[in-house]
């Protein structure tokens, strides 16, 4: 049974991304009590799939790796993994919050050796890696996975395959009788950072997502890039494995569209300039775009890739893809600099997918004021519950993290009004 | 309209606006370039809608106006269905073309722009359209010869139309109509006033 120790003095934090856990890190080293629950296996979301980060093009890991220090240090956090807030009632400094927590079949014995995940046969598609490649039923999520530690995957409880990793583990770490629980507990204030999820690309129908193979979206071609990814770091054609020579990203794919998403993702230019960086000198790269926002100083990084001798930018928003020759996509549209026709063959296209929230407008667990867009409102209604990151916009990592720290603020504001009058 | 943006609106613009169904929005358009790509008779346009909202924003009166691309518009939808923007395209090119009728500058022997009349001149008669005198007048709008070719590339067509009584060879007698074609072209005269009323001068 899990056991988490909580008051009306203790912050809670929804979501274990880059901005949850800089709530959550912030509010901790104040002294303040903190759990963080998150729905992944691991904590830091969606920053953990991305090869690098613009405009340093530094690696994501190495942010990752100071917070978990940081978390590791800090007896006044407790991470729950694999767990929902499913409700959350009360007022600000007192809430009480229900928290359903996923079997992980794997115990705090684990190791990260690995002996199970190399027992077991059975293989699903890696949502890690967007669904390209493949994970055991016994897998560590990914190699910088906190906490280490194997998840088995439901679908194999009760088959040979659980049986084998039971087997193979040499410190009693799989327990293939855990069940789901559901556990209540007190905090004073709520800091929401569920963050954001792609756009669904199938939705945008003349980009043909669905029907052909060399039409990806961005959150992948990060996959493709990346030398832990299900390529080893190089990029080739989903269709035929072949080396990528010839690269188009289109931008605004499923952002300021009505038929779509209303708002400017925001993000999604710098990270298709980000990725013009990826691939070798010798790939032509064609940017598809309606203006390129790349706001403040990210301008800087903009010229330079603007200056890199294989990146053209055709100023229009691609009308339709349809399939070319060897599975190649055929861009078709018109320029806004001259109104030429064009139908231009790529060997891989990259959507720039928009950035959406990622709980559903109807399913918050507690009344929270959400704008047209779905993203929380910073409203008076919403109490002792602030949101953090990217489940108040579309933000990078920079941006969200300032906002978190903003909110940790505004939580341990909370708290000390609570042990004020509790005194 | 004394806000701040009215300053930098040209008065083509302004008189779109004013006079063409649907002109106010005109200035909603981003030039993504997604209607002019999402075009099937986009090739065979002079401007495409994208091109011709930023003609009118940089004032391009005559020559909008006398364009052919308007008239090029087959009401297919696709524009309006994928606009990011949400501009009713399709009533638009209609709206203009109906404007540049209303002042005579459309080109010259324009077929959607004779089509047009030869319907409304056949409806307004009895107040229906006669299909077979309808297709008759469209055959032979460039002359007698072609008109007897056209009657015979069509022939398979026409007879397909009366088997399946979509029209009727005694329709040349003269045809069906409403009961009152008087009172018809009483209610179109009013709306035409009302109309021309709305219209305001920018010449
Ligand atoms: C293609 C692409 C490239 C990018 N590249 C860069 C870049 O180079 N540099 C940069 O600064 N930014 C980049 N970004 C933006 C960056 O990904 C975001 O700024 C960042 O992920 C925001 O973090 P977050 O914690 O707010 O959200 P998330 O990363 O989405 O984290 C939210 C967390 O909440 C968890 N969660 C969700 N729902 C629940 C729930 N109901 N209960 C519990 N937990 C839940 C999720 O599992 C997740 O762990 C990129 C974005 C895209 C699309
Ligand atoms: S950031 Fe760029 S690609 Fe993304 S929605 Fe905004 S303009 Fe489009
Ligand atoms: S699709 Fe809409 S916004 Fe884009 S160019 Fe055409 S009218 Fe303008």
């Amino acid at each position: 049974m899990t056991e988490v120790i909580a008051t009306n003095e203790t912050i809670l934090v929804v979501g274990g991304g880059i901005s949850g856990m800089t709530a959550a890190l912030e509010a901790a080293e104040t002294g303040k009590k903190v759990v963080l629950v998150e729905k992944r296996p691991y904590v830091g979301g969606r920053v953990t799939q991305l090869y690098k980060y613009f405009p340093k093009l530094c690696h994501p890991t190495c942010g990752l790796e100071i917070n978990q220090r940081r978390a590791k240090m800090n007896p006044n956090l407790t991470i729950i993994t694999m767990a929902e807030v499913t409700d959350i009632k009360g007022e600000a400094g007192n809430y009480t919050a229900t928290v359903k927590i996923a079997p992980r079949y794997i115990n705090d014995n684990c190791t990260g050796c690995g002996n199970c995940g190399k027992a077991v046969e059975a293989e699903f598609d890696d949502e890690y890696n967007y669904g390209m490649g493949k994970r055991k039923g016994a897998y560590l999520p990914h190699r910088m996975a906190m906490p280490q530690q194997y998840v088995i995957d439901p679908a194999i409880i009760g088959s040979d395959d659980a049986q084998k990793a039971k087997d193979a583990c040499k410190v009693n770490a799989v327990d293939l009788d855990m069940q789901e629980e559901t556990i209540e507990f007190n905090a004073g204030a709520v800091v929401w950072a569920t963050g954001w999820q792609p756009y669904d690309a199938n939705k945008i129908q003349p980009y043909g997502y669905d029907r052909f193979e060399n039409v990806i979206t961005s959150v992948e071609f990060e996959r493709l890039a990346d030398p832990t990814g299900p390529t080893g770091g190089k990029i080739l054609r989903p269709s035929d494995g072949k080396e990528v020579k010839n690269v188009a990203f289109i931008q605004c794919a499923g952002s300021r569209d009505k038929n779509h998403l209303l708002h400017c993702s925001r993000i999604c230019c710098m990270a298709s300039l980000k990725q013009c960086t990826y691939p070798a000198d010798d790939v032509d790269i064609s940017v598809y775009y309606i203006d390129i926002r790349a706001i403040d100083r990210f301008e800087d990084f903009y010229q330079k890739v603007k200056a890199q001798d294989n990146v053209k930018f055709i100023k229009s928003k691609v009308a339709s893809i349809v399939k070319g020759e060897d599975d190649s996509p055929v861009l078709h549209g018109v320029d806004t600099e001259g109104y030429n026709r064009y139908a231009n063959q790529h060997d891989l296209v990259v959507l720039a997918v928009g950035m959406e929230p990622s709980v559903d407008k109807e399913s918050f667990p507690v009344d929270i004021v959400i704008n047209e867009e779905g993203f929380i409102e910073p409203a008076s209604e919403n109490g002792g519950i602030f949101a953090a990151g990217c489940s108040s916009d579309a933000l990078d990592v920079n941006r969200a993290v300032q906002h978190a720290t903003g909110a940790a603020l505004r939580a341990v504001q909370v708290i000390n009004r609570v042990a004020g009058t509790e005194g | 309209m004394s806000t701040n943006s009215q300053k930098y609106r040209n008065s083509f613009l302004k008189e779109v606006e004013a006079n063409v169904e649907e002109g106010e929005w005109v200035k909603m358009c981003m030039q993504c370039g997604v209607c002019a790509g999402s075009c099937p008779l986009g090739k065979h346009w002079d401007h495409p809608p994208q091109e011709i909202f930023m003609m009118i924003r940089a004032g391009k009166r005559e020559e909008v106006l006398s364009s052919d691309s308007m008239w090029m518009c087959t009401s297919c939808y696709n524009c309006i269905a994928r606009c990011p923007r949400g501009l009713p395209i399709t009533h638009i090119m209609h709206g203009l073309a109906v404007y540049s009728k209303r002042l005579g500058l459309m080109p010259d022997n324009q077929p959607t722009a004779e089509f047009g009349q030869i319907f409304w001149d056949n409806l307004m008669k009895k107040g229906r359209v006669n299909e077979l005198k309808m297709g008759l007048s469209m055959y032979f709008k460039d002359g007698f010869s072609q008109g007897i070719k056209n009657a015979m590339a069509n022939q398979k067509l026409g007879q397909n139309m009366m088997k399946a009584k979509r029209m009727n060879a005694m329709e040349i007698m003269g045809g069906h109509g409403v009961n009152s074609p008087g009172d018809l072209a009483k209610i179109i005269k009013k709306a035409q006033e009302i109309e021309d009323g709305n219209i305001q001068d920018f010449s």
